[in-house]
């Protein structure tokens, strides 16, 4: 791989960050009108709108430090498979109640520190979307924390369910903890964040939460990699940007 | 020292500010949201206004940018700059005692006072007083509300459910 000029660098950053917020956030969504109260869909769409609306600063920003004129929409709407950065957490299907509230729970986790050090990048606007996203993602940990705990410490049957969302869903865990090519590059200029640090005080906040729910955390196995670090994403990616591309790429450019 | 000349009043434009309100809380204008934090005068001389979101993901946002500039261009002010600062990030500190007034009288549990207690998980739940019956005997329903800027709550005294207005 050719290095990147660094501003080259800072705009795939800020975009493979926004990926993460972007496909969760839509994943979330998905849940809009299917929810099993009103208020835990509120709730829901809550939580999507602050991702997504994290995931808008980002690529705002990508483009203007990639300095090709490129706006929000192109990153969200006219990029292919391949060129999407997320976690390979943030695009499973959203399953039962159960696996969204895990996959929230673990993704908030991570972004609760993840935003926290950011907030202290060198780079001005990283620092300030860091430190604006973290009021933001706080609540999300504080939410799914405590379904995780209803659904732990409730009836066999959600004890048991929460507990098989754990386990399958923690094969994506390891990868929130990889460092892709231009985190390493932004590394050392104080840019980017350290994940690979991040993962003890992860790992207390998750130990935390899953002893007051009664769950187990799984042994550590394998971990799928790919998403972040080369665009190779599961099966189920496809379907979320045919769904979300549709309308640009039937009528280019259209606005509403 | 020279002080700068000023194309503007200061204290005019913020007065043409308070008639753009929250289209959620219309109650409210930006002033009072502390969502408007400065005006200022652009290197090419024009009117610059200065606003914080409150929430990433706000759909008022863009809908807010429009208004003040119409505002601006009725009053005058012909090709005023709107510019968005992320940091310091937006507080519920930075909302006017009136404004939290308005916001009670309006139905909605205003914001406690800056927010003191730091940790994440299990944080202690905070008093809210019902905006209706002003009993402490309140409980939350759930952490997200009709908005982003609001958590959903419930009077157990007067049965009323109710918006308050969560303190970031």
């Amino acid at each position: 791989m050719t290095e990147l000029t660094q501003q080259q660098a800072i705009s795939r950053y800020a975009a493979q960050i926004g990926d993460n917020g972007l496909i969760i956030g839509h994943r979330m969504s998905e849940w809009c009108f299917k929810a099993p109260t009103i208020e835990m869909e509120m709730a829901l769409m809550n939580c999507a709108l602050d991702l997504i609306g994290q995931a808008r600063e980002l690529y705002t920003y990508a483009g203007v430090a990639g300095g090709e004129g490129k706006k929000e929409d192109d990153f969200a709407y006219l990029r292919d498979e391949q060129d999407f950065r997320n976690n390979l957490l943030a695009e499973v299907p959203n399953g039962d109640w159960g696996d969204t509230i895990v996959r929230l729970f673990f993704m908030s986790a991570f972004n609760n520190l993840f935003y926290k050090a950011l907030s202290q990048s060198k780079d001005t606007q990283l620092a300030a979307i860091g430190e604006k996203s973290l009021k933001e993602v706080i609540y999300h940990l504080r939410f799914s924390s405590e379904w995780l705990i209803r659904l732990g410490d409730g009836t066999e049957e959600s004890h048991a369910r929460a507990q098989k969302s754990i386990d399958s869903l923690w094969m994506y865990v390891g990868e929130l903890f990889t460092m892709s090519d231009v985190e390493k590059q932004l590394l050392a200029d104080g840019i980017s964040v350290d994940v690979e640090a991040l993962r003890e005080e992860w790992e207390h906040t998750v130990n935390r939460v899953l002893r007051q729910a009664t769950l187990h955390r799984p042994q550590d196995d394998w971990a799928m990699l790919g998403g972040k670090a080369e665009g190779r994403h599961t099966e189920h990616f496809g379907y979320i940007i045919t769904d979300m591309q549709y309308m640009q790429r039937r009528y280019p450019g259209c606005e509403w | 020292m020279v002080t700068a000349q000023r194309n503007f009043d200061p204290a005019q434009v913020w007065t043409i500010l308070e008639e753009v309100k929250d289209p959620e809380i219309p109650v409210l204008s930006i002033v009072d949201l502390g969502i408007a934090r400065e005006v200022k005068d652009t290197p090419g001389g024009q009117l610059e206004v200065v606003i914080s979101p409150t929430y990433s993901g706000c759909p008022a946002m863009n809908m807010l940018e429009e208004q003040i500039r119409e505002t601006l261009i009725h009053h005058g002010y012909p090709d005023p700059v709107i510019t968005t600062r992320l940091s310091p990030a937006w507080t519920t500190d930075w909302m006017s005692e009136a404004g939290k007034q308005k916001l009670e009288a309006y139905g909605i549990a205003p914001p406690e006072k800056s927010t003191t207690n730091k940790s994440v998980l299990f944080g202690g739940q905070k008093k809210v007083s019902c905006p209706q019956c002003k009993s402490d005997h309140t409980e939350q329903i759930s952490e997200f509300g009709s908005t982003a800027c609001k958590a959903l709550y419930r009077c157990l005294d007067c049965r009323e459910p109710f918006d308050y207005f969560k303190c970031i």
